[in-house]
């Protein structure tokens, strides 16, 4: 990391180490306990309003060295297969007549996978809309499904932005501990 | 085909040779996870998508120890490769394990009658695995 004073600056001419200790180390270590409590504090919040359940720790207990990034490539699977299950569902809604056997057996797998990673929210509007396929319920299927394509919207954001913050907390972690 | 048996008293792979699992799922996330429980409990793997490819597998070279299998897959269900293992002279010996999403009493009381090792609920767990692959040895 670069220090931004000149070697003018009277400190740096005097204690050069010190500068160092002082306007290195500190920032970093700040910076890096600063990211580490937003990435706890995203975690919580995503287990708090319920779109995590206790399955997702499944998940990262699944997680070693050996399969160092198994989360977030399971998660990666689980929007490219849900996405285009959406994909699906959006077009099977759109025929006459309705096809429920069809639209059922695709929010089947859709809700399976969720449930496999944790996704509770999505899970539960998967069920919701089952619930209307079984009647027979187009109507109850389309707002359902709207509900669907919300929650999984909304949970691949802030999913992403949670790998993302979990990249940029790992190697500061790592520079703090090796400047032991 | 003999079957393996682990020196040790844990896992599928700590004896002479590994227990080899071929794990079925037409879902690309379970099948992730059915084969990161398993070689973490240090099993040998192979993942297929459909009851198909999982029969010309056993076909071309049965050593495997025991079959996982969704029950829901599109062309052929769990319930049917299981019926077909079983109905086969060189195959009917390998433990069948059925996963489901759904937990229906008539369904599973199906796959037990019908020769079925054990019946999973999804998503599963490792103490789900380790608890029925002590039984395979």
């Amino acid at each position: 990391m670069a220090l931004h004073f000149s070697s003018a600056h009277p400190i740096s001419a005097l204690h050069p180490l010190l500068c160092f200790f002082l306007h290195d180390t500190y920032p970093e270590m700040e910076y890096a306990s600063g990211l580490q409590r937003q990435l706890a504090s995203m975690k919580k919040n995503l287990f708090d309003q319920g779109y995590l359940d206790e399955q997702f720790y499944q998940l990262e207990e699944l997680q070693d060295e050996s399969s160092p990034n198994f989360v977030e490539e399971v998660v990666t699977l689980f929007f490219r297969d849900s996405s285009r299950l959406v994909a699906n569902i959006d077009q099977a809604l759109q025929k006459y007549p309705q096809d429920f056997r069809r639209l059922d057996n695709f929010m089947h797998q859709l809700k399976g996978s969720a449930s496999s990673i944790g996704a509770a929210k999505m899970k539960n509007e998967c069920t919701s809309f089952r619930e209307f396929c079984n009647k027979e319920n187009r109507e109850g299927c389309l707002r359902s499904f709207q509900k669907v394509k919300k929650e999984h919207a909304v949970l691949k954001q802030k999913l992403e932005n949670y790998f993302q913050l979990l990249k940029q907390v790992g190697p500061v972690d790592k520079a703090t501990h090796s400047g032991n | 085909m003999s079957s393996s048996r682990g020196g040790n008293g844990r896992g599928g792979g700590e004896g002479e040779r590994q227990i080899h699992v071929l794990a079925v799922d037409d879902s690309s996330v379970d099948r992730a996870m059915i084969a990161r429980i398993l070689r973490s409990a240090k099993y040998r793997v192979t993942t297929v998508d459909s009851g198909k490819k999982a029969l010309e597998l056993l076909g071309l070279e049965p050593d495997v120890n025991m079959i996982i299998t969704d029950y829901w897959m599109p062309e052929m269900t769990g319930y049917e490769l299981l019926k077909r293992v079983k109905e086969s002279s060189e195959l009917r010996e390998i433990p069948v394990v059925i996963m489901s999403s759904e937990n229906v009493p008539n369904r599973i009381n199906r796959c037990l009658a019908e020769g079925a090792e054990d019946f999973l609920l999804k998503p599963v767990r490792p103490s789900d695995v380790s608890r029925l692959c002590s039984r395979i040895r």
